[in-house]
Parts: structure tokens; C-alpha cells; sequence
């Protein structure tokens, strides 16, 4: 059982590292136009250089 | 009767694109004056973009363009956003992209602050991931005790679930603690009372059962009871949203302004400044904005989304107007004789509010759901918690364990995901095929219509005249006629040129073209005056549709008529809507002959004409008393009563402001098409809401009486809940 002293707190911070990354996500306005970035995964003109 | 977008689209563009209002940011606080200096942001709504090689056409070729910095375009909001140098007017951008396809129109930023909307999505967003990664995290932690942990490892999983738990709803479940509050503050009981409750009570029993070492803690179920119903409620703000920043997106489109003419010298101020006795210039192609007498000046004016009439009036000093006709061929100046509440455009708003006051509120299923769901609930919980109390003889705990696992059972997942997740579907849908939903009772109220009563000019016609019998006039005529219409910017002159070059008439050299505004055009062709312009005015007999007039010299006068073009999909909307056995009905302001013509042409068997705002509304009424329920689509001025007074109303994009504001439906494109199926995919949607309230009933039935009898442990409660909700979640999608 003496797994369970990592395994919880692994859990715990993979937990906290999603949520950040969510987070981030979010304040970088990832999801203010879902239609247009289901669209724009089909060019290939931005491989390259991604716009901001 | 000019085409609406000739009101709307060229109208608005060129006043905001006038010098004076470039000169407009002077007058700002010099900040962002500024800020505007040093690189422009334009916004421009593109309703036809729809696709991902829009984006690249769109995007590529502005990026071409001198002086653009950056253009994204925003394909949900159907929305382009330019970065550019000072000298980019969205005027010139528009046009670019008119040019490769796209019709754009400029949009006021002022009019779309969007700022706050943004934070509230951002913040339920955020609510909404914090909910889910706990639920997940607490989930890992129960399954290890429903699998079989016990003594110290199970309180230490709970202590966990608790530490990540009791935060979460602190800072999740607040959108619904402050409304239950307020609702209780203000006296009534609604949906978000049974949920806070369930939320706060599950958790601070389980609070109390963990510290005491207990064998069930109901975390997970807290946890994920706040989740499911976030993402109901981000649903509903998102369809809103979406609602909301388009009604701006309309709203913006048009910059009431008037030019005031005082000494000699023009301003542009806004029409809400304007006071009595005013002196407001109007030029050709714009609207009147105030009622008035003319003072100087001769023209003609389109008053077709005032009265329906689709004739343009002959306009000369001392002739009293009204604000939104349209003037057409001539400067005309106007005395302010009623501004702001007094002007019969402010009337009209009044007779729409009296309206609107009559129309019973609309209670949606939703509504009426909850109505019934709140008390028994509460009444169940609360007997379970009483009935325990009196079987075990005083054991609260065991008690409030039950009501706490009957409330989180009852959980309104049904009414608080399923219908916003049918309303976003549905929406969405409806949404692409070009219909804006701008209430969301108005897709439920959609789905009972019987009744479908249209306007004419605007809504079942495009405005557009379109000549008729060119073939009878001879070649030079022709070749006459689409010179001299080529100069004048009067509607009917100016399509009689645009049908001349569509059969590829080279117009006639003309010398001294000269404009007699209100009257027509004439001009001298090889020595001889020929004139195209009203029938009095170049002698000739008025005939009985709408028609310009063209002498040629002493020649004998040619009389060129005029038919309304129909809206693309019209006839169609019309059959389908008789097909689906529903009665449809032709209401026009416009002459008798005008609107039967238009009623044969189309197979509508009840027409009224002349009839004036009242009248469209005291129709309806009446069909409504008989408990008829009726769809109006309608878009002009004397519509707004009308579309008030609906059960449900559509009013097209094109339409003046207020007409739009009235109704629940707005159609982004320009066909009629898509208004039977959309009828179609309400009735379906409210089908599925039922079907939901149906699944999530019986649902109740199977698990409340095991609540009751105190064996739901927290593995058939979590079960249960998610088992539900995802049930009513992919029903909802099946509206595909």
C-alpha cells in the first residue's frame, strides 16, 4: 500500500497540471471560435508559421 | 420602393465613410484618438462566410491589401477583425471583399462591446473545467472505495475527496447559490433553490460523515451534479451569447445621424440632439430621420417600409414626411416638426411596447417543468427526512443521509442539461441554415404555429423593381433608355439601365444629362430632348403598376413597367407551408392590384390590402382570439405592431431596426427557403425536449423510491446521474 503515498499526489498534480493547462487555454481565447479552428486544421498554409 | 439594401447596405456606408465622420475621433478624448492613429481596428460582419476555403479567400487577399497589418476571421461569429494602418477604411475593405464574394458590412465597435459578455462565458468556462477535473480526480479516489477500501484507507480517500471537493463547490457551484439567493430574497422558489440545496446539503453531510468516520460520502455525486449542470448553463449562455452579439451585429449596422443644417453650415450630430425647428438636410439614397415639413428641395421618396406602398411618392416644399422614408432622386431639406418622443417613429415603439405588454409572457416547458419539479421535490426530500425521523426514533443522521441521497437522485439534470443541450442543437442548426434565434422561447412557440401570415413588399419581394416588356421597346430606345437611366439614381432608372446591360445594350451617347430631381432625367440625343422620369412630367398616361416614362423628342412616349422581383425561395416557403397544412394569409399596405397579383402569383387564397398598421395587428389578434397561433414575417415599419402581436415573428436581416428588434427570428440570408424547415426542426426539437422529460421521469421513477427506502449508496447515485444525463445529452444530439 505504500504506493498509494505516490500514486495519490501523482494524480493530484496531473489533476492540477490539467487544469492549468485548461486555464491557459482559456485566457488565451482558444475557445472563442471553435468553428473557424474545426476549419483551419484542413490548410496547410500554416504549418509553417503559425498566426498568433 | 427601393430594395431594402439599398437603404440599409449603401445608405449607412457612405455617412459613416463622410468626411465629417472621419472627422468624428477629433471630438473624442484624445486617448484613443490616439490609439485609433496608430493602427486601426475595423470589424465587419460576412454572413456568407461558411467554410475553411472562406477563410483562406478572405484572409489571403486582405493580407494583400497596402496597409493591412493582420485579418482573422472569426467563422463562429462569421465576423472578420482588420489590423491596419489609419489610412484602412472599413469602407475599402468592404468593397475588397465584395469584390472577391464576399458582401461585408461594416459594424460599429462602439455597438459591440463585447468585453462583458466574453467575461461571463470565460468565467462559466472556467467554473465549468475546475467542476471537471475535481470530478475526475474524486472519481479515481471513489471507485477505490467502491471497489472495496476500507477502515483507514477509505476515510483517507474521503479526506481527500473532501479537500478537493468542498473548494470546488465553493467556487463552481456559486452561479447557482447566488441566484437560488436572489431568488429567495425575492420570494420564489426556482430551479436553482433544489440544486443549491442538493450541492450544499451532499456535501456537508458527507463533510460530517467523513470526519466521523462513515461509510458513505456522496463527493463525487456534489461534485458532479455542479459539473453536469454548468454545462447546461454554458449551453444556454453560449446559444444567447451567439444570439446577442448578432442582435448587435444588426444594431450596429445602422448610426442614426443626421446632417443639421444651421447658417449655411452642415454637421453631423446625432438624431437624438436634434430639436424642433431644426433645419436636416437629407441626400439622396438616405433616410429621413425625423418627421417633418420640406422646406427646400424636389424629389421623390420610397416610403415602402412606412406603408408597404412599393410607388415612390413625388416630394416638393410644404409636403409633411415622416421619419423613414427614404428620399431617392433629389437633396431635400426638412424642418424638424417632432424629434425624439413626439416623432411617429417613437409613436410606433410606443404602440409596440402596448403590444408587447399585451402578449401573455410565454411560459416554456422548462418553465412549466420546474414549476412542478421544485415543491415535490423539496416535499419528498423533506417526508423522507420526517418518515426516517419517526421509523428509526430520532436518528438525524440516518435521516438527513436519505433526504440528502433523494435530492442528489432528483437531481434536475433533465431540465438543466437536456433542454439548453436541445436548444443549442437546435439553434445551431438553424443558425447555419441563416436563421438567428434571438429568444429562446421563440423555438418552442415556433413549433405550435398553424397560422402564417406574410407582408409583401420587403419580405415576400426584394424591393428590387425589375423592368417587364423591355421587348416591346425598340433598339434605340433601349439604347435611350439605359443611358439616361445609367445617370440617374432614382431605383427604377437605375434598374432599367442594369436590365439594358444585362442584354448588352450599348447606351446611346448623350449630351447635357442633366437630373430634375423628383421629376427624372433628360438629356439631348442627336438634338432632340428626351426625358425618362414620372408620367406627368414627360406627358404621358400613368399606368396602373409601377412604371417610368421615356420620350424620345415629339416621338410617342414609351411606357416601361415595373414589377417587384420575388425573393429567392418565396414561392417555395409559401408551398411548403400550405403543404405542412398550414393557413397562410398576404397582409399589404400596398394597392389592391399590386397585392393580388402577387397573391395569385404566389397561390395564397386570403389577401388583404391597404391595410395600415393597425389593421395587420387587429388581423391577427382576431385569428389569435379564435386561438389560431400565427407566425408573422414581416420587415418594415408598419410590421413592427404586427410582429409584436404574433404568437412567434421572423423578420429578414434587411429590415428597419425596429421591425427587427420586434422580432423573435431574425433571417440572415436573403431566401425564404429555410423558414418551413426551420418550422420543422422546432416542432422536432421540442419533440425531443419532451422525450427527455419523459426519459428523465422515468428515470426518477426507478431511483427515488430506492432513495427513499435508503439504498442508494453513492455508486447507484453517481451511476444513476450520469447515466441520466448523458442519455438526455445524446437524445438531444439526435435533432442532427
Amino acid at each position: 500500500m505504500d504506493i498509494l503515498a505516490i500514486l495519490i499526489p501523482v494524480s493530484l498534480l496531473l489533476g492540477i497540471a490539467g487544469l492549468l493547462a485548461f486555464w491557459w487555454t482559456l485566457r488565451r481565447g482558444q475557445y472563442d471560435d471553435p468553428e473557424g479552428d474545426s476549419q483551419r486544421i484542413l490548410r496547410g498554409d500554416y504549418d509553417d508559421h503559425p498566426k498568433p | 420602393m427601393t430594395d431594402s439594401s439599398y437603404g440599409q447596405g449603401q445608405g449607412p456606408a457612405p455617412m459613416s465613410a463622410c468626411p465629417a465622420c472621419v472627422a468624428m475621433p477629433s471630438a473624442l478624448d484624445r486617448a484613443q484618438a490616439a490609439a485609433a492613429a496608430a493602427s486601426a481596428r475595423i470589424m465587419l460582419s460576412v454572413p456568407d462566410a461558411h467554410c475553411a476555403l472562406c477563410i483562406t479567400n478572405i484572409e489571403r487577399d486582405l493580407e494583400k491589401m497596402p496597409g493591412v497589418k493582420s485579418a482573422r476571421l472569426n467563422l463562429t461569429l462569421r465576423r472578420v477583425s482588420v489590423e491596419g494602418e489609419p489610412g484602412v477604411t472599413a469602407a475599402a475593405v468592404a468593397e475588397r471583399l465584395g469584390k472577391i464574394g464576399y458582401p461585408a458590412y461594416e459594424l460599429d465597435p462602439g455597438q459591440l462591446s463585447m468585453t462583458e459578455t466574453d467575461r461571463q462565458g470565460r468565467d462559466l468556462l472556467m467554473r465549468l473545467g475546475v467542476a471537471g477535473f475535481s470530478m475526475m480526480n474524486i472519481m479515481l479516489l471513489s471507485v477505490a472505495v467502491w471497489s472495496g477500501a476500507t477502515d483507514a484507507t477509505r476515510d483517507l480517500f474521503h479526506l481527500i475527496s473532501a479537500l478537493i471537493a468542498v473548494p470546488t463547490v465553493a467556487f463552481s457551484a456559486q452561479p447557482f447559490f447566488r441566484k437560488a439567493w436572489a431568488g429567495v430574497k425575492a420570494g420564489r422558489l426556482d430551479m436553482d433553490f433544489p440544486i443549491s440545496l442538493a450541492i450544499v446539503l451532499a456535501t456537508g453531510m458527507s463533510l460530517y460523515e467523513t470526519l466521523n468516520g462513515g461509510h458513505h460520502a456522496y463527493f463525487d455525486a456534489a461534485v458532479m451534479l455542479t459539473f453536469f449542470l454548468l454545462a447546461g448553463r454554458y449551453l444556454d449562455f453560449r446559444t444567447r451569447a451567439v444570439a446577442r452579439s448578432a442582435a448587435q451585429e444588426l444594431a450596429a449596422l445602422e448610426v442614426p445621424r443626421a446632417l443639421r443644417v444651421t447658417d449655411g453650415t452642415e454637421e453631423t450630430v446625432a438624431v437624438s440632439a436634434l430639436t424642433l425647428g431644426d433645419l436636416v438636410l437629407v441626400r439622396p439614397g438616405g433616410r429621413i430621420p425625423v418627421d417633418g415639413v420640406i422646406v427646400a428641395g424636389t424629389s421623390e421618396l420610397d416610403r415602402s417600409l412606412l406603408t408597404g406602398e412599393t410607388l415612390p411618392v413625388f416630394a416638393s416644399p410644404d409636403l409633411v414626411v415622416t421619419a423613414g422614408a427614404v428620399n431617392l432622386t433629389g437633396p431635400l431639406t426638412v424642418r424638424v416638426t417632432a424629434a425624439g418622443k413626439d416623432s411617429s417613429l417613437h409613436r410606433m415603439a410606443d404602440l409596440v411596447a402596448v403590444a408587447e405588454n399585451a402578449r401573455n409572457k410565454y411560459t416554456t416547458l422548462a418553465e412549466r417543468a420546474a414549476r412542478l419539479y421544485s415543491p415535490s421535490v423539496h416535499l419528498l426530500a423533506f417526508g423522507a427526512f420526517l418518515a426516517w425521523m419517526w421509523i428509526t426514533g430520532g436518528d438525524v443522521r440516518l435521516a438527513l443521509n436519505i433526504a440528502a441521497a433523494t435530492l442528489i437522485i432528483t437531481c434536475p439534470c433533465a431540465l438543466g442539461l437536456a433542454v439548453p443541450a436541445v436548444v443549442t442543437a437546435a439553434s445551431g442548426k438553424l443558425f447555419r441554415a441563416g436563421l438567428l434565434i434571438k429568444d429562446g422561447s421563440a423555438l418552442e412557440r415556433l413549433a405550435e404555429v398553424d397560422t402564417v401570415v406574410f407582408d409583401k413588399t420587403g419580405t415576400l419581394t426584394l424591393g428590387t423593381p425589375e423592368p417587364v416588356s423591355l421587348d416591346t421597346l425598340s433598339p434605340h430606345a433601349l439604347e435611350i433608355g439605359a443611358a439616361l437611366g445609367a445617370a440617374s439614381s432614382h431605383p427604377l432608372a437605375q434598374s432599367l439601365a442594369q436590365a439594358a446591360k444585362a442584354r448588352g445594350v450599348i447606351p446611346a451617347l448623350l449630351d447635357d444629362i442633366a437630373e430634375v430631381p423628383g421629376h427624372g432625367v433628360q438629356a439631348l440625343w442627336q438634338g432632340t430632348r428626351v426625358r425618362l422620369g414620372r408620367a406627368d412630367w414627360v406627358g404621358a398616361d400613368s399606368l396602373e403598376t409601377t412604371g417610368t416614362y421615356l420620350a424620345i423628342g415629339a416621338e410617342r412616349v414609351h411606357a416601361i413597367a415595373f414589377t417587384d422581383r420575388l425573393r429567392d425561395g418565396a414561392q417555395e416557403a409559401v408551398t411548403a407551408f400550405k403543404a405542412q397544412g398550414k393557413r397562410v394569409l398576404l397582409i399589404s399596405g400596398d394597392v389592391p392590384g399590386a397585392v393580388r397579383a402577387m397573391a395569385e402569383r404566389l397561390g395564397i387564397d386570403d389577401w388583404q390590402a391597404e391595410a395600415l398598421p393597425q389593421d395587420k395587428s387587429a388581423t391577427i389578434e382576431a385569428l389569435q382570439a379564435k386561438g389560431h397561433k400565427v407566425l408573422m414575417i414581416g420587415d418594415g415599419l408598419n410590421d413592427t405592431v404586427a410582429l409584436t402581436a404574433a404568437h412567434v415573428s421572423i423578420s429578414p436581416a434587411t429590415a428597419l431596426d425596429a421591425a427587427r428588434v420586434a422580432s423573435d427570428i431574425v433571417l440572415l440570408g436573403t431566401s425564404l427557403a429555410p423558414l418551413p424547415h426551420a418550422q420543422r426542426t422546432a416542432v422536432r426539437a421540442v419533440r425531443r425536449i419532451r422525450e427527455n422529460f419523459a426519459i428523465s421521469f422515468g428515470y426518477n421513477l426507478i431511483a427515488v423510491p430506492i432513495a427513499l427506502v435508503g439504498l442508494a449508496s453513492p455508486l447507484i447515485a453517481a451511476l444513476a446521474m450520469s447515466v441520466s444525463s448523458i442519455t438526455v445529452a445524446l437524445n438531444a444530439l439526435r435533432l442532427k
